[in-house]
């Protein structure tokens, strides 16, 4: 078998994840947009490390970067650098209570954005502003249910 | 389930090399701007993400208009039909005016403005990233979208097209922190350059001395200096002036008339001058006609340039 259990569920995920991404949103809320991609991403490395690595993270990265017109690469560093620590310790994360591992996630979507925040700076000028960070905020508080679905997607389909 | 042990090489090797390939990108996309191909392809490719998150938006637009009642749209309509008949009075009028500056530019042989041709695009999506303001509309290279092409709303100028697909288009807002465009006021003809600043509703100023003329509620069109917007489009309004001696220059502010927070509809604009010439689609008759003088724009805004 060259497909493995639940490869077009697998991709959906990563396709729902961009989607939402790019979605229009009320201006009130668009500050508050969650990481969608960051969070799926995170799951899928503490879930199943040994299928998803550096690789779906690199190309994750590059279409972020494509759908955000950023410069290549940027989102790219910033996933592969924050999925390092993710795969390092994905079976302490996989075990931490919900309330430990949103905090692990809001410091992983911290750092991101930071690290997307300082190569924007230095590539095309960017100036910080605090709205940037609202996102940590949310990621952190909507990371239970993501983890729970993500959890039920998983068995449900087969995804190992 | 698989074993608690690696296989291949560690762990801190991958993410080097992950982290190469990135660099690496970065390095040709930014420094050697030679992604532009590569880009335009995958803009392409990705486009179906683009139309899969405007599509709830377009059912519940669907659904709205399907429950609107036949009252509603008997008004509706009573109000587009006012509004026509105010717009073609003041387009007999534009004619009139237009006619009359070709002969006065003849008369003083410098060179008639002809007219520009124009489309009308959706937004299929936001660049949620406060560092870029970006838009994506529906047009791509298939319309004869181009690079650097201008983007209008109903009010004023949005921004300018900077990466082409085939089927959609990035447009680069003026309030991108990377944009600037050359304005000048309307009252006094001050040539002025605005800054995004990264706020939808603000642009700076830059390099204005404290004894300028310009004052508060002063309207900037553009200049048509610059080459890439075509003159005389209203841009921003000046908020606020802030002449603090201490600073080198005045602090001057402006908010764009185009509600960049919310645009849905675009108008892209080919000027007279532009070697690319808009491809419309046969299914679009309307479309056809508009390069005849009927300016989609308000407040007597002409669409010559």
């Amino acid at each position: 078998m060259w497909i493995k259990s639940g490869l077009f569920p697998l991709l959906l995920s990563y396709l729902v994840a961009l989607v939402l991404t790019v979605m229009p949103m009320p201006a009130v809320l668009e500050p508050w947009r969650p990481d969608w991609v960051s969070l799926v991403l995170i799951y899928w490395l503490i879930a199943i490390p040994h299928r998803v690595g550096f690789a779906t993270v690199l190309v994750m990265g590059l279409l972020t970067d494509i759908l955000m017109g950023s410069t290549f690469g940027i989102y790219a560093t910033a996933l592969v650098i924050i999925a390092y620590p993710a795969l390092r310790h994905f079976q302490r994360i996989r075990n931490y209570s919900l309330t430990q591992q949103a905090l692990v996630v809001a410091v992983l979507v911290l750092v991101k954005r930071i690290i997307v925040y300082e190569l924007e700076h230095l590539l095309n000028d960017a100036t910080f502003n605090l709205p940037y960070l609202y996102p940590v905020l949310s990621s952190a508080l909507i990371w239970p249910w993501i983890f729970l679905i993500l959890r039920r997607y998983r068995r449900r389909y087969l995804i190992r | 389930m698989k074993s608690l042990f690696e296989h291949g090489p560690s762990l801190r090797t991958r993410l080097l090399l992950a982290l190469v390939v990135a660099g690496a990108l970065m390095f040709l996309d930014h420094r050697l701007q030679t992604m532009q191909p590569v880009r335009s392809f995958l803009s392409t490719a990705t486009a179906p993400v683009q139309y899969l998150a405007v599509l709830p938006e377009q059912i519940m637009d669907r659904l709205v208009y399907l429950a609107t009642t036949r009252s509603a749209l008997r008004e509706d309509n009573q109000r587009l039909r006012d509004e026509l008949l105010g717009l073609q009075m003041a387009v007999q009028r534009l004619n009139f005016l237009e006619n009359e500056n070709a002969r006065l530019r003849q008369l003083l042989d410098s060179e008639v403005r002809a007219a520009s041709r124009r489309m009308a695009a959706e937004v299929v999506s936001v660049a949620t990233d406060p560092f870029s303001h970006q838009l994506v509309i529906n047009k791509g290279y298939a319309s004869g979208v181009y690079e650097g092409q201008p983007v209008l709303d109903n009010r004023g100028i949005v921004g300018q097209v900077v990466n082409v697909a085939r089927t959609t288009a990035r447009v680069l807002l003026i309030s991108d922190q990377s944009h600037a465009i050359s304005l000048r006021a309307e009252r006094n003809d001050i040539r002025v350059i605005a800054q995004g600043t990264g706020d939808l509703n603000q642009l700076a100023l830059n390099f204005i001395p404290h004894s300028t003329e310009l004052q508060e509620g002063d309207v900037l069109v553009s200049s048509g200096l610059g080459g890439v917007f075509p003159e005389g489009y209203p841009v921003a309004q000046i908020s606020v002036i802030n002449r603090d001696e201490r600073l080198q220059y005045a602090e001057v502010l402006a908010t764009p008339f185009a509600e960049l927070d919310r645009v849905r509809t675009l108008l892209l604009l080919w000027p007279a001058d532009a070697s690319e010439a808009p491809i419309y689609d046969e299914a679009e008759p309307d479309a056809e006609a508009a390069p005849e003088p009927l300016p989609p724009i308000t407040q007597g805004v002409s669409d010559v340039d």
